[in-house]
């Protein structure tokens, strides 16, 4: 982390950027938040350790307008989100520079929490110096060890890889993490029953209370104008309370970013409900590799999109019902 | 006089029907006197590519029971590639809808075109027949609605 922030000050020294984009220590020490410095004494504020989940990304498309460069620090996996955004036109590449920051995990309070602690105080062994075994939780009725494994996000579990997709210079050591198959779950859904499906999605899919935060924090959810937003719903009114867009909200947003979805798994970290949301965009992922060929948005940024285009020998859609095992 | 308690199940099946195919496919069906179930709502739209999955969505959560989409063969579109982009698109959807547990025999495509009144009409049959068989769609009106 030092030589992170001793580099930023280089950076903003000699004007190469005007502002670091980052993150700084949240009210409590297991919630870090996105920050932009521009000095630096902002930048002692400046943390960066196991529990900057948070993708920055879509901060660049404010970035973007603003007079002269941004630093921006992006973990391996944010890195694709920052490329499929750079596809979609949505920021400009000439105004960052790219710090690819190392990743041996981020972690997760609520799995922490889970691990049967209450009254959690602090953590230690979140500051990515040491070699991230282990991590010790202080709380209320006293400390407790849990392995680093233990704490993380789920997506740090099927890690697509620590190799930056973009990067101006690198910073920092990254670790494997990949302990699961990324697809397990979706295909395990698949296997079950109509009826099953159905009764697990209802009791996820009833938690959620509309906070949106799924949509704010999406770098694929950049639109200028949401239609969940919007006074004139594309095929609802707002003005007529609209249970459609209630019921429906987690469909049509998977779909709207079908495609384009990276699986930063960001949706899933931010739900206060805990709601499996990467569950959908990973069964379209899955889909669309297994229908029109592999694909990974972010990746690469002259591929065709999969959706914005086709061939021939599409398969047809009864292919759902020839392939459904329910 | 008893009072009919309307407990017959009569499903409600829409029909996305492109202009420049299906939707004449439709009406050759009807000058040549074929049949097909009056539980089909036919909705024209310009193109297969028109149809927004939301649209199919919509549907379903105003009391749809079955949807079925209909379009030119693919190469023959009017618009040279829309029924292409719909294709995916659907099939996409359709296995979204079966991944939450909507019953997939709901959802369908079908390319009919203009000269095909005999198909249209034989589609709409089993489609609606298949409807018969699953009985009301009740599920994506519960989604969220767990206690
Ligand atoms: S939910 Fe849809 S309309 Fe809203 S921001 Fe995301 S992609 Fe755009
Ligand atoms: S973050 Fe969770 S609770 Fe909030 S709208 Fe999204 S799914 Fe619902």
């Amino acid at each position: 982390m030092q030589e992170l922030i001793t580099r930023a000050k280089e950076l903003l020294a000699d004007g190469t950027v005007a502002r670091v984009l980052g993150w700084k220590a949240g009210d409590l020490e297991y919630n870090p938040q996105p920050a932009f410095f521009t000095n630096e004494k902002e930048l002692e504020e400046f943390v960066y350790n196991g529990f900057c989940g948070a993708n920055l990304s879509k901060y660049m498309i404010e970035a973007s307008k603003l007079e002269g460069k941004t630093l921006i620090c992006l973990k391996p996996c944010d890195s694709y989100s920052f490329q499929q955004l750079m596809k979609e036109h949505r920021i400009d590449r000439e105004k960052a520079y790219i710090i690819g920051v190392g990743c041996k995990g981020k972690l997760d309070i609520d799995r922490i929490k889970a691990n049967g602690l209450k009254g959690v105080t602090g953590v230690t062994g979140a500051e990515l110096t040491d070699d991230c075994e282990e991590l010790c939780v202080t709380t209320l009725y006293g400390d407790k060890k849990i392995p680093y494994a233990d704490g993380m996000l789920e997506r740090c579990s099927v890690c697509k890889g620590k190799e930056h997709m973009i990067c101006d210079e690198q910073i920092g050591e990254s670790k494997d993490t990949k302990t699961g198959e990324r697809f397990a779950k979706v295909a395990a859904v698949e296997e079950m029953s109509s009826a099953e499906k159905f009764a697990f999605f209802q009791k996820e899919l009833s938690k959620c209370i509309r906070c949106n935060a799924c949509r704010n924090v999406c770098p694929a959810c950049s639109c200028r104008k949401c239609v969940f937003d919007s006074t004139k719903f594309d095929s609802a009114q707002k003005a007529n309370v609209d249970s459609f867009e209630e019921k429906m909200f987690h469909i049509i947003r998977a779909f709207h970013v079908a495609g384009r979805c990276t699986d930063c798994g960001e949706c899933s970290r931010v739900c206060p409900q805990g709601i499996p949301l990467h569950l959908f965009n990973r069964k379209f992922i899955k889909d669309i590799n297994e229908l029109y060929g592999e694909y990974q948005a972010g990746a690469d940024i002259e591929a065709k999109a999969p959706l914005t285009s086709y061939v021939f020998e599409d398969v047809e859609p009864s292919v759902v019902a020839e392939r459904s095992k329910s | 006089m008893s009072i009919n308690n309307n407990s017959e199940f009569k499903p409600k099946i829409v029909a996305f029907c492109c202009n420049w195919c299906s939707y004449a496919g439709a009406d050759l069906a009807g000058s040549s006197r074929l049949t097909y179930p009056a539980d089909v709502k036919i909705i024209r739209v310009p193109c297969s590519c028109r149809v927004n999955p939301m649209f199919i969505l919509r549907a379903f959560e105003k009391g749809a029971d079955g949807v079925i989409l209909c379009g030119c063969h693919p190469g023959d579109c009017h618009y040279t590639s829309g029924n292409f982009y719909a294709r995916r698109r659907m099939t996409l959807l359709f296995s979204m809808l079966d991944y939450i547990g909507v019953e997939n025999g709901r959802t369908r495509v079908e390319w009919v075109s203009a000269a095909e009144g005999v198909k249209f009409s034989a589609t709409m049959n089993s489609f609606v027949e298949k409807i018969y068989s699953l009985g009301k769609n009740v599920r994506l009106e519960d989604l969220r609605c767990k206690n």
